[in-house]
């Protein structure tokens, strides 16, 4: 079988079941990455035929939230991109440090790490006690997982170099307790972190931000989602805040571009007029 | 009538010593693009664009996201990112799990470019020491799509080719002395 299981004809009729049975609308995510995953899913789940994998998600809740969760990626790490984190520590938060209160937004948080990472730099500045970090994803079981603070404890070597590549100076290790096979993160960190579900496609503008991070969601979403989502980062930014979006992400294409100013080297855009 | 609209090489371990040897024997007028994804350790980013770069006259740079695929241009996946071809013959760049305990991975590439490309596509596999790219190029071939593979006796690591050898109908097996005439032929 190296045909695919499932063709592009069948993958707009499960978009359209989405949309119309759940308000999911993933009709503006780039297909070769959204049929892969669907593909994965249904030989993963050994499925029978492509009727009953349809009529599962269609009738079954429970698999409805498995495929919405397997079919977006979730994938994440703590402190990834060391530089990128240098920079938030080195230049971003310490502009923002002089406001008397920090709001930030990190779209797509999937499990949690980043908003993690950032709590600890946020910590390690002194900052913490004045921001709010308002996490959000679209899937609501990933956010459950987020909440906990939990993570693999095979993980933490990985992410203590990288949080050292960050700038960090700490000893990382004693920002959790180990659990088992799981890393119990300290819940001082999670007491600043706000999470909650919100879908970029459909959802609105909830707050304004200082500090907006987005990275690797929008490589999922084809020209004109991404500039949707961009128009919406726009509205809920301040004068003056941050964008920060991944490393192979721009907004070089968007009508919102001609507002900013990129920080050189970087992937993070300030918002000048 | 063109045979190849895109040619795509996969490697690890021992095959960046072969592109470095096949690049500057590439004619410059190169009627369809070449893409390459070989494994590299995540970091010290853009090096081996302007490697490579530095041993041919056609463009060379690391694919972007939703980027038109032209002819005449060599393509280089990201590091950390797995590289997907769309129906429309542009590129997507995914961060979900590795595969082959690889990102990127040679058989997502090969794998979304095969439906994209059908019987227009042709894959190279080159040296390397896991299986990455053998279930690409049966998809490849699936699609009527050729696969073609450095020969194992001339790969600095044979694993990688000879997986292919034994579990896909090959179409070519190339020395790399005749890897660059064998491109340059296509059309």
């Amino acid at each position: 079988m190296e045909l695919p299981v499932v063709n592009d004809e069948q993958v707009e009729i499960l978009l359209s079941d989405l949309l119309e049975q759940y308000g999911y609308d993933f009709t503006g995510y780039s297909r070769a990455s959204l049929k892969r995953r669907i593909i994965r899913l249904y030989s993963l789940d050994k499925a029978l035929s492509f009727a009953e994998f349809r009529y599962k998600v269609n009738n079954d809740p429970a698999y409805f939230k498995r495929f919405v969760e397997q079919i977006t990626v979730n994938v994440t790490e703590m402190f990834r991109d060391p530089q990128f984190f240098k920079t938030l520590r080195e230049t971003v938060l310490p502009k923002l440090g002089t406001y008397p209160f920090i709001r930030i937004w990190l779209a797509g948080c999937s499990t949690g790490e980043e908003a993690y990472s950032i709590s600890i730099v946020l910590k390690e500045l002194n900052l913490l006690h004045k921001s709010l970090i308002y996490a959000t994803d679209l899937n609501p079981s990933v956010l459950e997982k987020a909440a906990q603070g939990m993570f693999a404890l095979g993980q933490m070597k990985q992410y203590s170099e990288n949080y050292i590549a960050a700038g960090g100076t700490m000893d990382f290790s004693g920002y959790y307790s180990a659990n088992y096979s799981l890393a119990k993160f300290d819940d001082e960190l999670r007491r600043k972190i706000i999470f909650s579900t919100h879908n970029l496609v459909s959802d609105h503008s909830f707050n304004e931000f200082q500090l907006i991070l987005c990275r690797n969601v929008l490589i999922y979403f084809d020209r004109d989602l991404q500039n949707n989502v961009l128009e919406l980062f726009d509205e809920s930014l301040e004068d003056l805040g941050y964008l920060a979006l991944g490393t192979k992400e721009t907004i070089d294409f968007s009508p919102v571009n001609k507002k900013y100013k990129r920080l050189p080297a970087h992937k993070i855009w300030r918002k000048v007029s | 009538m063109s045979t190849c609209d895109a040619f795509i090489i996969g490697g690890s371990a021992g095959s960046l010593d072969v592109l470095l040897k096949v690049l500057p024997e590439i004619r410059p007028d190169l009627p369809f693009p070449i893409i390459i994804v070989i494994h590299r350790k995540h970091g010290a980013d853009s090096l081996l664009p302007d490697l490579l770069s530095s041993r041919t006259k056609l463009i060379v740079k690391e694919a972007d996201e939703k980027e038109k695929i032209v002819a005449g241009t060599i393509y280089i996946a990201p590091s950390d990112y797995h590289l997907l071809i769309e129906m429309d013959r542009t590129f997507s760049l995914d961060y979900s799990e590795k595969v082959n305990y690889s990102r990127p991975a040679i058989d997502v590439t090969f794998q979304t470019a095969a439906e994209a490309y059908k019987n227009k596509l042709v894959c190279l596999l080159l040296s390397g020491s896991n299986a990455d790219g053998v279930k690409g190029l049966k998809t490849v071939k699936a699609w009527a799509g050729k696969a073609v593979i450095q020969d194992p006796d001339s790969a600095q690591v044979a694993y990688m080719p000879e997986q292919a050898k034994k579990h896909v109908e090959i179409d070519r097996i190339l020395r790399i002395e005749d890897v660059a005439e064998f491109i340059n032929l296509l059309r």
